[in-house]
């Protein structure tokens, strides 16, 4: 217990900006928690951490943490990491959206940045809903689901993060469930240290916004259905359709060692300058 | 560059013109070039383009003049170079009176005046030289003979200077083939360029 | 006895586009990120191939607008001087990220180089259609440096004043070029790097744990850090203490506007920049900008052999709009004639600040051409 009142002193802005605005329940906290444990487990000083957020719920984390951090405009947090992470890439850029931000509004930044595979460790809290601003239907938001914009079922398929991180380039793919701490927690240390655009997805539950609409009388309720649904890959995989349908495969979808932008750059920079010095 | 001495212009007006792909402003920019930094003229080179990379009406305009230029764009112009049809139609009216029309024969089949400075650069570039995209370089050989305020050599180094080793050498020989041409074919020059307007 | 010429710098004939780049990087960019766009690209272009060879010059391509100006914002975080380009359209997608530019005091610079509007427009022709857009476009009151340049060489020096001012101010500063100048080609000389003042960002003297990122100063502008200094704080876009973290606190709130509109307003003096060109004796001054101004010096010194008391007024900083220039014309000058390629932008910030010592003519195209020294001139002439 001490230690853990030693970590969060050490990485939160305890004397400023708490108490915090999370709701009883939500997974962005069991979140939080693991990305502390995980820098803590690095040995990563807390100076060479930049966290660049967007705009929601999960947007809030940067105030919260001892780090370097930017709160950035809605959707947009993916290309202020880029501007980052390429001025300086010794530092250690983690960014932290929400399925809106990152899906939706910044959709194309999303796509575009892990087709770069720019050195980003990015996290996706994923709560199928619009939260702090009420309850909308989001882009992954499932078919059929109640929202405050779609009181009468979203007729629109959801996106499916990992598939399109891992279409799109991602170096690295991986999805964690916040019922599911410590293995979130290996996911995400190995999202922090991969080379190159890493993503986890953490399926979050939102209680408030999301389950009282869809039949989860309480938050137990949704960490039930979790921990209930949740499927290691590797079992998932051997799954029949049928099976498969409604569960949420959790574990590493990609796994690749290609280059980054920014290792790339430093590779033409050093040719371009002994071409210079040739000439 | 090695700095010439000049003849004295007031604002003396080139307008190069011709379709998209044909190497106008490549043109403009190296006639430009050669008369800003080797012959100390003030020049501005300013262009006009249509949205097609190839095709369509583009145009070079240069203002060299022996003093600072203020309007950069130009007025009454002195020298006319039509490379196509299209192009030799839409700005003949923009000739101020004793200027000289210059025109690409092979693609000019009307032209509006009888006083003008003719030569095939099409032809030219594709029969004795083999490579149509040259062109731009004859006609820059031809304007360097016209102008009494251009010399060759300071063209030529301009030329060299902006294009890329590889094709230099064919250019140098597309410059000489434009002058000889020149020489050979327009024997009625201007006389009046950079001093009083005349009437036709 | 004369002394001989001094040449320093090497002479170039470059577009106004490139004479941007040679001023970029000559002011100490070290970040460009873009997205094409007629009539800009070559500016880019030109960073494209320059920045890699430079020893930490970084160049991205990004997605669109919106994420080049995020990208600039993040290079500026980490302490570059950091700058992109564009056009209308795009420089309408930047809209959001420039007013979190002023909202978190980044500095940056933005070239824009105006075509006709509004929408698609006129891509390949020249305008000055966004003057208004630039001042007002984000949302919410906010200040805002906007600086002009009318020839190639202009192009250059003003693209240095524009880092500079960034740096000085903490602030994004906008250069408005417009299709002619920037796609005309002159002689100019580019100056060695010690030849002109190159400013930057002021740095925090003090420990980190007394350092407060958005405090009020002497000059109202704070010592930014770069990212990763040891000098950890909080960015945000919404309305923030002194510390950098949110605030709803009307107090905190009022403090932190009325400081970010203080820093640029008290030093209108260094920062409105204006060329006088006889105007000491002028009845009749033309006020213009840009390519325009370039037209209108040759209608003033043809009004002048006719006989007319004309002067120019060219504007190289159009905001914050540069009133007492025009208050210091009012003893002898009657008439002000703003020539421009809009419907009337700046000659609207004329008339706000003109209480009635003037008579205001203007002049306005928006068919993608240039205005011509003979429409100048026969408005100057007009009694």
């Amino acid at each position: 217990m001490a230690e853990r009142t030693q970590l969060i002193h050490h990485y939160l802005r305890h004397n400023k900006k708490f108490p915090h605005v999370y709701c009883a329940g939500c997974g962005h906290g069991i979140a939080l928690g693991s990305l502390i444990r995980s820098v803590h487990a690095l040995g990563w000083s807390k100076d060479e951490v930049v966290m660049v957020a967007g705009i929601g719920c999960s947007g809030r984390m940067a105030v919260y943490v001892d780090f370097n951090t930017v709160h950035a405009v809605h959707g947009r947090a993916l290309t202020i990491a880029t501007g980052i992470k390429l001025s300086n890439p010794n530092l250690k850029v983690i960014v932290v959206m929400g399925d809106g931000d990152a899906l939706s509004i910044g959709g194309n930044h999303f796509i575009h940045a892990a087709r770069r595979n720019i050195g980003l460790s990015v996290l996706v809290l994923n709560n199928n809903i619009y939260g702090m601003t009420g309850g909308q239907c989001s882009s992954t938001t499932p078919l059929g689901a109640t929202t405050t914009t779609t009181p009468f079922g979203q007729m629109e398929k959801s996106f499916d993060l990992v598939e399109l991180a891992a279409a799109a380039g991602a170096n690295y793919v991986a999805r964690a469930s916040a019922f599911h701490a410590q293995g979130m927690d290996k996911l995400m240390q190995a999202t922090f240290t991969h080379r190159g655009f890493s993503l986890l997805e953490v399926v979050s539950p939102c209680h408030t916004q999301y389950g009282r609409k869809n039949k989860f009388k309480t938050v137990v309720d949704m960490y039930r259905w979790l921990k209930e649904s949740a499927t290691p890959l590797e079992q998932y995989r051997k799954l029949s359709a049928e099976k498969a349908k409604g569960r949420i495969p959790l574990g590493v979808f990609v796994d690749r060692d290609e280059p980054s932008l920014e290792e790339r750059y430093a590779d033409l920079r050093a040719d371009q300058t002994a071409q210079a010095g040739r000439r | 560059m090695k700095k010439q001495p000049q003849i004295q212009l007031d604002r003396f007006e080139i307008c190069l013109s011709g379709l998209g792909g044909q190497g106008v402003q490549t043109l403009g920019k190296i006639l430009g070039q050669a008369l800003a930094l080797g012959h100390s003229y003030y020049v501005t080179q300013t262009q006009s383009y249509g949205p097609e990379a190839r095709g369509g009406a583009s145009r070079s305009d240069l203002v060299i003049s022996s003093h600072p230029i203020s309007y950069p764009k130009t007025d009454k112009i002195d020298l006319l170079v039509a490379l196509s049809q299209e192009a030799c139609n839409r700005y003949f009216g923009l000739l101020k009176p004793g200027g000289a029309l210059m025109v690409n024969t092979s693609l000019v089949k009307q032209i509006p005046t009888n006083r003008f400075l003719g030569l095939p650069f099409t032809d030219l570039a594709q029969d004795r030289l083999g490579l149509p995209q040259a062109m731009n370089t004859i006609v820059l050989g031809a304007i360097t003979f016209l102008l009494p305020f251009a010399k060759r050599t300071v063209i030529k180094k301009s030329l060299e200077e902006t294009l890329p080793a590889k094709i230099r050498p064919v250019n140098v020989k597309a410059l000489n083939l434009g002058h000889r041409e020149a020489e050979k074919r327009f024997t009625d020059l201007p006389t009046q360029w950079g001093g009083e307007e005349s009437g036709d | 006895m004369a002394k001989p010429k001094k040449k320093s710098g090497r002479e170039i004939f470059a577009l106004g586009a490139e004479a941007v780049v040679e001023g970029a990087l000559l002011a100490g960019c070290s970040f460009y990120a873009g997205y094409p766009i007629t009539p800009s690209s070559e500016i880019m272009e030109g960073m494209a191939s320059r920045l890699p060879g430079t020893s930490d010059g970084v160049f991205v391509q990004m997605e669109d607008e919106i994420a080049s100006m995020g990208a600039v914002i993040g290079a500026s975080l980490a302490g570059r001087k950091a700058m992109t380009a564009t056009s209308g359209p795009g420089f309408s997608l930047m809209q959001e990220f420039i007013g979190y530019g002023c909202m978190i005091e980044a500095p940056l610079v933005i070239v824009n180089v105006m075509r006709g509007g509004p929408s698609t427009g006129l891509p390949t022709s020249p305008a000055q259609a966004d003057v208004q857009q630039a001042r007002w476009g984000t949302h919410g009151d906010h200040s805002v440096i906007v600086l002009s340049a009318s020839d190639v060489q202009e192009c250059l020096a003003m693209t240095v004043t524009a880092f500079n001012f960034a740096e000085r101010y903490r602030t994004p500063v906008i250069l408005l070029l417009d299709e002619i100048t920037a796609h005309t080609r002159e002689k100019i000389t580019v100056p060695t790097p010690d030849s002109f003042e190159i400013l930057y960002r002021l740095q925090p003297s003090m420990p980190p744990e007394w350092y407060k990122p958005f405090e009020e100063t002497v000059r109202g502008v704070p010592p930014m850090p770069p990212l990763g200094a040891g000098y950890r704080y909080h960015v945000t876009g919404l309305t923030h203490d002194p510390l950098g973290f949110p605030t709803q606190r009307p107090d905190e709130i009022v403090a932190l506007l009325e400081r970010q509109f203080r820093k640029i307003d008290q030093f209108f003096f260094d920062i409105q920049l204006a060329d006088e060109i006889e105007t000491a004796d002028a009845e009749i001054v033309v006020v213009a900008y840009g390519s325009v101004a370039r037209s209108a010096q040759l209608a003033v010194a043809q009004a002048r052999e006719k006989g007319v008391k004309a002067g120019l007024l060219k504007l190289k900083t159009l905001f914050p709009f540069p009133r007492t220039k025009l208050e210091r014309l009012a003893p002898h000058c009657k008439i002000l004639v703003v020539p421009e390629m809009n419907m009337g932008q700046m000659s609207r910030e004329v008339k706000r600040v003109n209480t009635g010592q003037f008579a205001v003519r203007t002049i306005n195209r928006v068919d993608g051409q240039i205005i011509t020294p003979a429409e100048i001139l026969k408005v100057l002439r007009r009694r």
